[in-house]
C-alpha cells in the first residue's frame, strides 16, 4: 500500500481492484522525491529516463498506455498478486531461492519481511524506513541505494512456492524428499514434477527452487534493486539458487500493448490471454475454488492464485539466422513481417488450419509452431504468457547464450502446459533451433488483501509480528 | 509494409518509367540508370494481376506480390513461350505479401497470377530491356540441375549400400557379445549414415528410430537405434548416468536392438532404391546447410556421441556429405555466382585441414574428449565460416 504522501496515490479504484492498475499519470517523480529527500534532483533524472524510453524499440505506435509514458506504480495489494495481468513491463529479474532454515516460524517471518519490502518498493519507497542515505551513521543503510534517483518504473513483485517447499527434493534414485515445514498436506495438485520432455537438457543448478520472486519493471536497475534487497532480507532464512535477467518482453498482457518480437525476429504471444479478457482469465489463469475440492490435499489456500511455469529456452540463433525465410516462416506458421498466419489475413486473424496450397498441403504446416501451440490443438486451453528475451553472455564457442525465458501463468499446468509442451517438444519443427536448459514450476498464491498492511508512524508499510503476508493462508 | 520497402517502392515508381524511356536497348552507355531497378508491386485479385510496370532493365528484379483476393494465389514469371517457369512464388494466403527475387536477362516474358492455384493464370506480357547490369549467362541450368540430382541420388544409393553391409557386420558382432569388435566398427559404420542424414530425415520416422539421443526422448518413449547400443558399448558410471547405476542390456535386448537397426536400415535402403526416389536441387542445397547445422549443434559440442566420444567421425562425415552436395551443384554455382563458389571451395578446404590434423575416416580420429578447448573453438569457427556462405547455396542454384 502506498504511503499517504505518495503523489501517485490518486488512482484509487482502478489501482486497488483486481483489474490491472494503471500507473499514476502525474509528473515524473523519483522515489527520493516521494520520500521528500530530493525532489530537485528527481525532475532531471526523470526527464532523462523519459528520453531513453522514447528511443526504445518496443514503444507502442500510439502511446495510449500510461505505463510507457512515464514512471508509475501498480498497487501491491489486491485479490490477485500484481505482475500477472499487469501490462508486461520491459524488464525482468527473477530469482529462485532455497530455504536454508528448517524453522517454519523463520520461513513465515521471511515472508512477512518480503511482503513489507515488496509493498514499499513497488510504491517507489525505499526498502526500509530510513532509505539509502539516512539512519544511524554506524549502521549500514536499510536500502542498498542504486534505485534512489530512479522512478518506480512500474515495478511489480510476485511471489511463488516450489514443490520442494512442500515435499523436499527427491534423490536421483527416487527416494522421497523431506517435508521440512509440515506443508506436505497442503501441496496443491497442480504442483507436480514436470515430466522430462523430449530434448530437454535441463541444468539442475538453474532449475526449481523453494521460493520464486519475479520482479518486473521498465528499468532493469529497479528490478535488480528489488531482488537485491529481498535477497538481503532473506539471509539466514533463504539463499538465491538461480536468477534470470530478461529484456524485451516477449508477450503482451494487455490489448493496449503491441505484440513484441522474440530473438527469432518473430512476433510472439499474439494469442495471449489479455488482462481485458476477464472471463478467459477465470477460465485459464486463476485457480478456481473448485480446484481444491479435487485435491486429496488441503489446497484451498491457492484459490485465486495461479501457477507459474518458467522455462529457459536457449535459441540456436546462429543456425537460425542461416535459415531461409521460407523455412523460418514455415516453421513458425506466420509471416515474419506482420505476424499474419500463413493461411492469410492479418496478425490477429484466426489461423485457418484447413486451408491448403499447392499439392493440397496445408498452408500452415503440420509441424509448425502456431498449429501445435494453438488452443484448437490443445483442447481449447490458453495461457497468460509473460516471457522475456535473455542473453547471458556467450558460450565457449563464441555463440550467444541467448533465447526466450518463457513465463506463463496458468490455472493448472496438468491441463494448461504439460500436454501442449509434450506435443511441441516432439513435433514442433522449431525444436531444431531450441533447447530447454532450465525449468521451474511454482504455485503463486493470491494477493494480500487491500488495506490490510500495517503502517508505521510515517504512514508507510512496516513489518509487525502479526501482519498479513503473501501466502498467509498456506500457513494457517 | 516496412518504411524501407515503402521508400523503395516510391523510388521505383519514379525511376522505372525514366529508365525504360531513356535507355532502351542501350548497352554501352549510361550505366547508372540501367542498374536502378527497384521493387515492382504485384496485386493479385480474383480477376486481375496488376503489375506496377510492364518493363524493367535486365538485372536483379524484385516483385513484391500481394494477395488482395480471397483465394490462395501464386505468381509466375514465365519465358517467352509462356511455358518455361523462370521464377515463381507459391502459397500466398489472402492478405499476405511475399517477394519474388530474380535475375532477368533481356527478352520477352509473361507475368502470371494464379488465384485459386488453378488454370493458366491471369497473364500479361513483360519486357526486360538491355542494361549494363551484367546477368551471367547460365547456359542450360535445367540440364545442369538434372545432372546434379542424378549424381547426388547415385551418391546416396552408394552410401546406403555401404551402410547396409557395414551395419550387418556391426550388428552381428554386438549381438554375439563381441564388444571389442562392435566398438571398433561403431564409428566407421555410422560414417555412411552421417554423410546422407538429411535424406534419412526426409523419410520422417526413420531418423528418430535410428539416431535418437537419450536426451531427445520424452517420458515413456522407447529408445531404439545407434545411441542405445553406443551407451551399452561404452557404459557410463553412475555419475554420468543421472546418479544411478547403468543397467547393461540383456543378451535378448542386445539382439532386439541389433535387429532393429538392421531392419530400419533396410527400410532406408528400400526407400532410396525405389525408382520414384528423387532428391531435388533445393533439397540438396538445404541438405548441405543442414549437415553443417548438425555439426554446429551436435558434433562440435560433443553431444552426439556422448558415450563413445567418436564425434569427429560424424563431424567428418557431415562435412563429406555437405561437400558432395556442393560439388554436384558446383557448375551451377560457378555459373551464377563464381565468388560464392570460390569462397565455398576455400572454406571447405580450411575446415578439412583442421579435421585432417585430427585424423581421418581410414585411420581414425582423436576422441572428442582429447581435444583442447582452443581446438574445439577453432573447429567451431571454421564451421561457422563455412556455414554462412553455404546458407546461400539453395537460393543461388534455384534462383532465376
Amino acid at each position: 500500500m502506498p504511503a499517504p504522501t505518495d503523489p501517485h496515490d490518486e488512482p484509487t479504484t482502478a489501482a486497488r481492484s483486481a483489474e490491472p492498475a494503471q500507473p499514476g499519470p502525474g509528473p515524473a517523480m523519483s522515489r527520493r522525491a516521494l520520500l521528500g529527500l530530493g525532489g530537485g534532483i528527481a525532475a532531471g533524472v526523470a526527464a532523462g529516463f523519459g528520453l531513453a524510453r522514447a528511443t526504445g524499440v518496443a514503444e507502442p505506435a500510439t502511446a495510449v498506455a500510461p505505463v510507457s509514458s512515464g514512471p508509475g506504480t501498480y498497487a501491491f495489494t489486491g485479490a490477485h498478486q500484481a505482475g500477472i495481468v499487469t501490462p508486461a513491463q520491459d524488464r525482468l529479474y527473477l530469482a529462485a531461492f532455497d530455504v536454508t532454515t528448517t524453522s517454519r516460524d523463520e520461513l513465515v517471518a521471511l515472508l512477512r519481511r518480503w511482503t513489507t519490502i515488496a509493498a514499499r518498493l513497488t510504491q517507489g519507497l525505499s526498502a526500509g524506513p530510513y532509505g539509502p542515505a539516512s539512519g544511524p551513521y554506524d549502521a549500514p543503510p536499510d536500502d542498498t541505494g542504486e534505485a534512489a534517483d530512479l522512478p518506480p518504473a512500474g515495478l511489480t513483485i510476485t511471489f511463488g512456492f516450489g514443490r520442494s517447499l512442500f515435499v523436499g527434493t527427491p534423490a536421483p534414485d527416487g527416494t522421497p524428499g523431506t517435508d521440512r515445514f509440515g506443508l506436505a498436506g497442503k501441496l496443491p495438485g497442480g504442483l507436480v514434477e514436470l515430466p522430462h520432455f523430449a530434448a530437454d537438457n535441463l541444468d539442475p543448478a538453474r532449475s526449481d527452487g523453494d521460493l520464486v520472486v519475479q520482479a518486473c519493471a521498465d528499468d532493469p536497475q529497479v528490478a535488480v534493486h528489488a531482488i537485491r534487497n529481498l535477497s538481503r532480507a532473506a539471509f539466514g532464512a533463504a539463499t538465491i539458487r538461480w536468477t534470470q535477467l530478461g529484456y524485451g518482453r516477449t508477450s503482451s498482457t494487455s490489448t493496449s500493448q503491441r505484440t513484441p518480437r522474440n530473438l527469432f525476429g518473430f512476433k510472439d504471444g499474439t494469442a495471449n490471454v489479455k488482462a481485458e479478457e476477464t472471463a478467459a482469465l477465470d477460465e485459464h489463469v486463476w485457480v478456481p475454488a473448485g480446484a481444491a475440492a479435487q485435491d486429496t490435499t488441503d489446497s484451498s489456500w491457492l484459490t485465486g492464485g495461479s501457477y507459474l511455469v518458467a522455462r529457459r529456452i536457449r535459441m540456436r540463433i546462429e543456425t537460425w539466422d542461416r535459415t531461409s525465410l521460407r523455412e523460418q516462416e514455415g516453421l513458425v506458421g506466420r509471416t515474419k513481417g506482420e505476424g499474419a498466419p500463413l493461411s492469410g489475413g492479418h496478425e490477429h486473424t484466426e489461423p485457418d488450419f484447413s486451408r491448403t496450397g499447392r499439392g493440397g498441403a496445408p498452408l500452415i504446416g503440420v509441424d509448425s509452431h502456431v498449429r501445435l501451440a494453438h488452443p484448437d490443438q490443445n483442447e481449447g486451453v490458453r495461457m497468460l504468457r509473460r516471457g522475456y528475451n535473455f542473453t547471458d553472455g556467450n558460450d565457449s564457442l563464441g555463440r550467444l547464450d541467448a533465447g526466450l525465458f518463457f513465463l506463463a501463468f496458468v490455472r493448472d499446468p496438468r491441463t494448461h502446459y504439460i500436454p501442449m509442451q509434450t506435443q511441441l517438444s516432439s513435433h514442433d519443427g522449431l525444436m531444431e533451433y531450441l533447447e530447454h536448459t532450465a525449468s521451474g514450476l511454482f504455485a503463486v498464491p493470491p494477493g494480500v488483501p487491500e488495506g490490510s498492511l500495517p503502517l508505521g508512524a510515517d504512514g508507510t508499510p512496516v513489518t509487525t509480528d502479526d501482519g498479513p503476508f503473501v501466502g498467509e493462508a498456506l500457513f494457517a | 509494409m516496412s518504411r524501407r520497402s515503402a521508400t523503395a517502392l516510391a523510388l521505383a515508381a519514379l525511376v522505372l518509367p525514366l529508365t525504360a524511356a531513356c535507355v532502351p536497348n542501350d548497352t554501352a552507355g549510361d550505366g547508372a540508370s540501367g542498374a536502378a531497378t527497384g521493387p515492382l508491386t504485384v496485386r493479385s485479385t480474383a480477376d486481375a494481376c496488376e503489375v506496377s510496370a510492364t518493363s524493367v532493365p535486365a538485372g536483379p528484379v524484385t516483385f513484391s506480390v500481394t494477395n488482395a483476393g480471397d483465394d490462395v494465389t501464386e505468381f509466375y514469371l514465365l519465358g517467352e513461350d509462356g511455358l518455361r517457369v523462370v521464377a515463381e512464388v507459391e502459397n500466398i494466403g489472402p492478405g499476405l505479401s511475399r517477394d519474388l527475387v530474380a535475375q532477368v536477362r533481356p527478352g520477352t516474358y509473361f507475368t502470371s497470377c494464379k488465384p485459386g492455384m488453378v488454370g493458366d493464370g491471369i497473364r500479361a506480357e513483360f519486357t526486360v530491356t538491355e542494361s549494363d547490369s551484367a546477368v551471367t549467362p547460365t547456359g542450360d541450368t535445367a540440364d545442369q540441375l538434372a545432372a546434379a540430382e542424378t549424381q547426388y541420388v547415385a551418391y546416396v544409393k552408394d552410401q546406403v549400400g555401404a551402410l547396409v553391409a557395414a551395419t550387418q557386420e556391426f550388428a552381428d558382432a554386438y549381438a554375439a557379445g563381441d564388444d571389442a569388435k562392435a566398438r571398433d566398427l561403431y564409428a566407421s559404420t555410422r560414417v555412411h549414415w552421417e554423410r546422407i542424414e538429411p535424406v534419412a530425415e526426409s523419410f520422417g520416422d526413420l531418423d528418430p528410430l535410428l539416431d535418437l539421443r537419450e536426451a531427445d526422448l520424452e517420458d515413456g518413449q522407447t529408445w531404439t537405434g545407434w545411441h542405445l547400443v553406443e551407451k551399452d558399448l561404452w557404459q557410463p558410471t553412475p555419475d554420468a548416468n543421472g546418479g544411478v547405476a547403468y543397467t547393461p542390456l540383456t543378451p535378448e535386448q542386445r539382439k532386439a536392438a541389433a535387429d532393429d537397426i538392421v531392419a530400419n536400415t533396410a527400410k532406408l535402403q528400400a526407400q532410396v532404391t525405389d525408382p520414384d526416389f528423387t532428391f531435388e536441387a533445393f533439397q540438396i542445397g538445404n541438405g548441405a546447410k543442414e549437415l553443417l547445422d548438425e555439426v554446429a549443434t551436435g558434433k562440435v559440442t560433443g553431444e552426439e556421441e556422448i558415450w563413445s566420444h567418436t564425434d569427429l567421425w560424424d563431424f567428418q562425415s557431415n562435412v563429406d556429405g555437405a561437400r558432395v552436395a556442393f560439388e554436384v551443384l558446383q557448375d551451377v554455382v560457378t555459373a551464377k555466382d563464381p565468388d560464392l563458389a570460390a569462397q565455398l571451395d576455400e572454406r571447405f578446404e580450411a575446415l578439412q585441414s583442421l579435421l585432417t590434423a585430427q585424423g581421418s575416416v581410414e585411420t581414425g580420429f582423436t576422441p572428442y574428449t582429447d581435444l583442447t578447448d582452443a581446438q574445439v573453438k577453432e573447429l567451431a569457427a571454421a564451421v561457422d565460416a563455412l556455414s554462412e556462405p553455404l546458407s546461400q547455396l539453395t537460393a543461388t542454384v534455384t534462383g532465376a
